[in-house]
């Protein structure tokens, strides 16, 4: 077959429905302060890990809240916990707290 | 001498608790590093020997600590060891003057106005005297621990500790020793005329309205039972501090300490607190309402085996607990190590970060992620470096990478390995003579974690240093200054009289209540990931509070991060780096000294 240089995307539905959101939950009621993100990014504007590499801890909580948990493992062990985060953030959220109980319900 | 029935349970709890703590000891020695054994039997052929017992008569039997920090607290526990004490002590010596040149069994001088009425031995004026002195102190310590117990606060402790329900067994029995073996002593006195001044004439009183003579055998029994009760209890309880704590001041005379991990010293350092609740008020996160993760509840859990993440992580690293602790209990080092236990996987992987290189200078500044955050220090630092015409690079202008100790206060040491070494390897790169750094954090995470070519030292010992070598020279105004100690700097690094120096010759220096080490925490501590900002807002303010009670015109601190979290709070004071201050007081003179033309020429 010719090659016409097209191919199809890949489908980027997020589909809430079949999502597990269940983490999000639970992490909110761990630590509130999640729920009051406004995903302003200051803390992705900041972070000492985001100089490097893609992470960031608003693109975390995103896939976490769309419950898109794959490969979310490698992405958070780049954080190098320095607290950058907590101390940018405007509305107050406990950054490294998140951080941590992600880490911990992640890396088992 | 004599016997009767009532001492069985005295002599049974006695035999109990000397066998208990024999072999416990024994258990702990045995189980001992071999280091720190060697460090024992080195220890006690010493001077080290000498200096142990006079601590433990100082400590344990006059409580001085405790005195310096409530007389009324050092009264309390003063007068219930030393008082009971000297009663144990004289009473054996009062039983060697009634039978001389005799052996007498142990309960024989505990109840020795029962067995010897006769009061015309040599001595017994002074005996009887002596003895209803002694008993009289005690009594006072006990009715200071009840008052303790009802209103803490009439001896200088706003919160006392709670206590389980063991604990309380062994607290009622306590404090009905000694009352009891007052009125048995009385009801004796009352029948047989033995008092001194205090037995004496209650026993003459007693007898007026009561039927003493039944009531001497119960007042004996109750006696030795509460005896008995006491010490049978006292391995399970937080009483196992009397004997364990002597046990650790020998242990730490010879130099043992704890260091990185659970050693059979530190299980004997929680075995040896009292509970006492000293450790609560000073607590920044008292001000906070959290009131479960103390020092004194910590180590109950770790002793009980109920230690729960919470406990260990709902703390700042402050460090404040171990300057307060009366008996010298490192806190610190035993939160680090269950910290790390909670957390000991290495999990995180720091491979994406490049290989760096800093350029060449002799004198290396780092600024730190919180140097980062605050870049009014920065600037402050880059332009008393120029001024001072010092040759220096800044390493973390554009990347900067974490020092590591984040997460080592986190109980990640493992993880920050990494970290440590890319920074090391950047550091070492500029072939730098001296490391000035802005964050006590780093700073550190500098000083114990890495292996550097260079003498690091914080930016408060830098400025003094110029400001001795007329390097830099400062405008003084009038304007009151407070210094803040921030915890990593000052408990943390022994850092306290280089940023003071240099205050004093910018303004005139005040000091708060709470100063040096007991400086209370800002509350924006790395080491605590739990607590939210409400809380920490509270411990802001509590400290801000402490310091501004002089009504200075400025608060100085020397941390980026302590900067940040006050000025967050603070409404109607200044807060400034002692790096701010420095580069505005800086006296900018319009000829060149010779250091800044040779700067100029260079750059040129």
């Amino acid at each position: 077959m010719i090659n016409w240089g097209y191919t199809i995307n890949k489908d980027s539905s997020i589909d809430y429905d079949k999502n597990d959101r269940s983490l999000f939950c639970s992490l909110v009621k761990k630590e509130p302060t999640l729920g009051i993100c406004m995903a302003c990014g200051e803390c992705a504007a900041t972070c000492s890990a985001s100089q490097f590499t893609t992470f960031s801890f608003r693109k975390t909580i995103l896939l976490v809240q769309r419950g898109e948990l794959n490969g979310l493992e490698k992405e958070i062990s780049k954080c190098m916990f320095c607290g950058k985060c907590t101390l940018v953030c405007p509305r107050g959220v406990n950054t490294r707290h998140i951080l941590s109980l992600l880490r911990d319900h992640l890396i088992k | 001498m004599g016997f009767d029935l009532f001492i069985l349970p005295f002599t049974a709890g006695l035999i109990f608790i000397l066998g208990y703590f024999v072999i416990r000891s024994l258990i702990w020695i045995v189980q001992l590093d071999r280091d720190d054994k060697m460090k024992f039997i080195k220890g006690i052929p010493s001077m080290a020997t000498l200096k142990a017992i006079r601590e433990v008569i100082m400590e344990s039997l006059l409580h001085r600590k405790i005195f310096r920090t409530n007389p009324v607290l050092g009264y309390m526990h003063m007068s219930l060891a030393f008082g009971w004490f000297l009663l144990i002590l004289f009473g054996n010596i009062e039983a060697f003057t009634i039978n001389p040149g005799t052996v007498h069994p142990p309960y024989y001088p505990i109840f020795l106005r029962f067995f010897e009425t006769a009061t015309d031995f040599k001595g017994a004026g002074l005996f009887l005297f002596l003895m209803d002195l002694f008993l009289l102190l005690v009594l006072s310590g006990v009715f200071l621990a009840l008052m303790k117990r009802f209103r803490s606060r009439s001896l200088g402790m706003k919160k006392t500790s709670s206590l389980q329900l063991h604990d309380k067994i062994a607290l009622y029995s306590l404090w009905i020793i000694f009352p009891a073996r007052l009125l048995a002593e009385s009801f004796t006195s009352g029948i047989a005329g033995n008092g001194g001044f205090m037995t004496g004439p209650l026993g003459e009183f007693f007898a007026s309205f009561l039927p003493i003579g039944k009531l001497v055998y119960p007042a004996w029994w109750i006696y030795s039972l509460s005896l008995g009760a006491f010490f049978f209890t006292l391995p399970f309880t937080r009483y196992m501090h009397i004997p364990t704590e002597i046990l650790l001041i020998f242990l730490r005379n010879y130099g043992i300490r704890t260091n990185d991990r659970y050693s059979s010293f530190t299980d004997i350092e929680v075995h040896s607190c009292s509970r006492c609740g000293i450790c609560i008020d000073p607590c920044p996160m008292t001000a906070a309402d959290v009131n479960t993760i103390q020092s004194v509840y910590f180590i109950r859990n770790v002793r009980q085996g109920k230690l729960q993440p919470l406990t260990v992580q709902n703390c700042l690293m402050c460090g404040k607990c171990n300057e307060t602790c009366p008996v010298g209990i490192d806190n610190y080092a035993l939160r680090m190590i269950k910290r790390e236990a909670f957390n000991n996987e290495e999990k995180n992987k720091y491979d994406y970060i490049p290989e760096l290189i800093s350029d060449k200078a002799t004198v290396a500044y780092f600024a730190g992620c919180m140097g980062q955050l605050t870049p009014s220090i920065t600037r402050s630092m880059e332009e008393i470096f120029r001024h001072a015409g010092q040759e220096y690079v800044f390493i973390d202008k554009n990347e900067s990478i974490c020092c590591g100790r984040p997460l080592i206060l986190n109980g990640r040491n493992k993880e920050a390995v990494e970290l440590i070494k890319r920074n090391q390897d950047i550091i070492n790169s500029s072939g730098a003579r001296l490391l000035v750094t802005s964050c006590p954090i780093c700073y550190k995470a500098f000083r114990e974690e890495y292996k550097l070519g260079m003498k690091v030292i914080h930016h408060s010992e830098y400025i003094n240093h110029l400001i001795n070598n007329n390097l830099i020279s400062l405008n003084k105004s009038n304007q009151r200054l407070v210094f803040h100690d921030p915890c990593e700097l000052g408990r943390g690094s022994d850092v306290y009289e280089q940023p003071r120096q240099v205050l004093k010759s910018i303004g005139s220096l005040i000091e708060s209540e709470q100063t040096k080490n007991l400086s209370i925490c800002c509350g924006g501590s790395l080491g605590n990931s739990v607590l939210n900002n409400s809380d920490r807002h509270k411990i802001t303010r509590f400290s801000l509070e402490n310091l501004t009670t002089g009504d200075p015109d400025r608060v100085i601190t020397a941390c980026p991060l302590c900067k940040r979290t006050f000025a967050q709070v603070a409404d109607d004071i200044q807060i400034s780096d002692l790096a701010e201050i420095v580069a505005l007081s800086l006296v900018k003179s319009a000829e060149l000294t010779p250091e800044e033309e040779k700067v100029m020429a260079e750059t040129e």
